[in-house]
């Protein structure tokens, strides 16, 4: 099932460049985890990458985070050279992750949780809160405000005075991705959302991913999960062996030969037909199983 | 169906658990886990409800104050001052360890600058000890900027190294330069003023009282602001921290810091109340029982700190009756509350309270809380 409601790219595509990576390459020793990675997101796109395990999503993800410094090429973001600068820079600058697993303030409550979010966004200094000044009391309150209009905005229904530890999983992961649009950020990159996640879940994350696309945010998404990322995609991008292999539209991907090559190996005529079906199934599980070439890093 | 198949082998299957929010409703399955989550939530006995009360740090506060009319011995003004000033130490390494998560096995090193500073400038050119304070902190904070700058980026075990090596760094320092005295140290160093009719130790026990009492406040109330909650984030995750555009770095460089005035600031009041200072005082032993107070009394949570301070520099007193065994039994007793309550004699509470109607304006950040 193909989303009409998602697949104007043509419109979007318009949109101006907001984040150009360009011949991405990430070494860890004598292995190259990203090779020449290179594509653009535009403002308010949803975009994923996909891949086999260890094809390089995650550190393509944490190059453009500023968690891995690139061993060559490019990051620009808003027009900005972000390549190498320090994570809470390029944070600060307007783009928010989640992390593949989950890397929660476990000891602390779901507020605060939320409240890391707006960090970089709330006045006030050491001397209002030792002071508890007017201004602290106001940022304070519209902190908390602001936490509750997230937590809401995804659906959070835990007790969020308590802490985020004690939540069951699904509820943790939406605690995770409030915190991030708590940044309020023009680019959100979310590792792998729906892992761990049942069928009714994915449907809600679909739903909020819809919800996030329509404040003009724009969403890279790593995903295992073929029916999530046909669904919401409007552009997907396809790396093996830390290189780019595809890069297009959903229908594009299904039927690009590279693709079903790298996920099953070309020889095997079988596996062919079984990949393009598993392509073309809305169910949820797709390659999520499937022989992989090398285990993730 | 292949793909159904599939699914049930993958490692990241729904635990029974979520499975069971689905089927039933998260509100249901919800609140069951909300009963099989930790006891943070505590039940209000009488003893809760008189330390949760508001009012509760100033009945403490009063009963300070009032100390010297109840017994104003020589002796229990002088181990309530030393008891005071234990708890500036441990509410100030409380900011470093407790909330931030430093390991600091060097925290003497700051009380010895403090104490130093204004030793050597009251004593060589006779200024009063209030006129010291400005340079005390500015000592301690390039003392923490030499050790810090260099060290926070390290992540903890090293950091806990060098601050311990900091730490005797100061003390063979003050040992062996001229104008500090060498081994004999700084004496004659002069009270806070003349206070009239008071006897000299009383007033300044309450200087020491209004000081520490306001050192107390201010470190509570940074641990509930946004310096205090980036504090917090860092120390549960730093890459978490990070990535939301905390810059680690500086938040860690500022609770060292802000250690390093308490430390620096509480080494003025210990000058002023020995009269004398020389190196032995500030050996690795008392670092590493400053950290037993934070550790004990529960890091991160202000009254519980204090409450380890105190107990950590009276129990010895109140042990003198065992004579030589002292020691041993203050080891044992120590031993035993860290088996019976690991998380500390007062750990701090994560759970927000709602708002309700009697209970200060400062908690208004926890309004709207359950909706």
């Amino acid at each position: 099932m193909t989303s009409t409601a998602f697949s104007q790219s043509g419109t979007r595509a318009k949109a101006p460049v907001l984040l150009h990576v360009d011949g991405l390459t990430v070494a860890f020793g004598g292995v190259t985890a990203v090779n020449g990675l290179s594509f653009d997101v535009h403002e308010g796109e949803v975009i994923s990458v996909i891949g086999p395990n260890g094809a390089g999503k995650t550190s393509a993800f944490n190059c453009i985070t500023g968690f891995y410094k690139p061993t060559a090429g490019r990051i620009l973001f808003d027009d900005v050279d972000i390549t190498g600068k320090r994570p809470a820079l390029i944070a600060a600058r307007g783009v928010a992750r989640t992390f593949q697993n989950l890397r929660l303030f476990g000891e602390l409550s779901v507020l605060d949780n939320v409240r890391a979010g707006m960090h970089v966004r709330i006045r006030q200094n050491a001397f209002d809160a030792i002071l508890h000044t007017p201004r602290y009391r106001r940022s304070e309150q519209e902190a908390t405000d602001e936490a509750n209009r997230w937590l809401d905005f995804v659906g959070s229904r835990g007790n969020r005075a308590a802490e985020v530890r004690n939540l069951p999983y699904g509820e943790q992961r939406r605690v995770e991705i409030a915190r991030a649009l708590a940044r309020e950020p023009k680019m959100l990159l979310l590792d792998e959302p729906a892992a761990g996640l049942n069928h009714g879940e994915k449907a809600a994350l679909l739903d909020l991913l819809r919800r996030i696309s329509d404040l003009g945010t724009a969403v890279v998404l790593i995903e295992h999960d073929m029916g999530l990322v046909m669904d919401v995609s409007e552009r997907i991008v396809v790396l093996n062996y830390g290189k780019e292999i595809a890069d297009g539209t959903p229908e594009q991907i299904r039927s690009d030969p590279a693709v079903i090559e790298a996920y099953l190996g070309s020889d095997d005529a079988e596996a062919q037909q079984e990949a393009e079906r598993v392509a073309h199934s809305s169910d949820t599980g797709g390659f999520h199983d499937l022989p992989t070439p090398e285990e993730e890093r | 169906m292949t793909d159904k198949r599939l699914d049930s082998s993958t490692p990241d299957e729904p635990s029974g658990f979520v499975r069971a929010l689905d089927e039933r409703g998260d509100a249901t399955v919800g609140t069951v886990g909300q009963g099989l989550a930790p006891a943070t939530t505590r039940r209000a006995n009488p003893v809760s409800r008189l330390i949760g009360h508001p009012a509760f740090g100033w009945i403490v506060i009063a009963l300070a104050v009032a100390l010297p009319f109840i017994n104003s011995s020589a002796y229990a003004i002088r181990i309530s001052t030393d008891a005071l000033i234990f708890i500036m130490l441990a509410v100030g390494l409380n900011v470093v360890v407790g909330y931030c998560g430093l390991l600091d096995l060097g925290y003497a090193a700051f009380f010895a600058i403090g104490a130093y500073t204004s030793g050597v400038l009251s004593t060589t050119f006779g200024w009063p000890i209030v006129l010291t304070v400005p340079f005390v902190i500015v000592a301690a904070v390039i003392g923490g900027l030499i050790i810090g700058g260099p060290t926070l980026r390290l992540r903890s075990d090293y950091l806990a190294i060098v601050t311990l090596g900091f730490g005797e760094i100061i003390r063979i320092t003050a040992n062996n330069l001229d104008f500090t005295g060498g081994p004999n140290g700084v004496y004659g160093i002069p009270d806070f003023g003349d206070f009239g009719d008071y006897r000299a130790d009383i007033a300044t026990y309450w200087i020491v009282v209004v000081v520490v009492g306001l050192a107390v406040l201010a470190s509570s109330r940074l641990g509930r602001g946004r310096l205090g909650r980036a504090w917090r984030f860092v120390r549960e995750d730093e890459d978490a921290a990070e990535a939301m555009g905390i810059h680690t770095y500086k938040v860690k460089f500022a609770a060292y810091v802000t250690g390093a005035i308490f430390g620096g600031l509480g080494g003025v009041l210990f000058a002023v109340h020995q009269t004398a200072i020389s190196p032995p005082s500030f050996n690795f032993l008392f670092s590493a029982l400053i950290l037993m107070a934070v550790v004990l009394g529960g890091m991160g949570s202000t009254p519980g700190v204090v409450v380890g301070a105190v107990i950590i520099s009276l129990l010895p007193e109140l042990l003198r009756g065992a004579e030589n065994w002292r020691y041993l039994i203050f080891g044992i007793l120590l031993i035993v509350v860290m088996i019976f309550r690991p998380q500390g004699i007062w750990p701090h509470r994560t759970d927000e309270k709602p708002a309700r109607g009697g209970r200060r304006r400062s908690r208004t950040d926890a309004t709207e809380v359950s909706q």
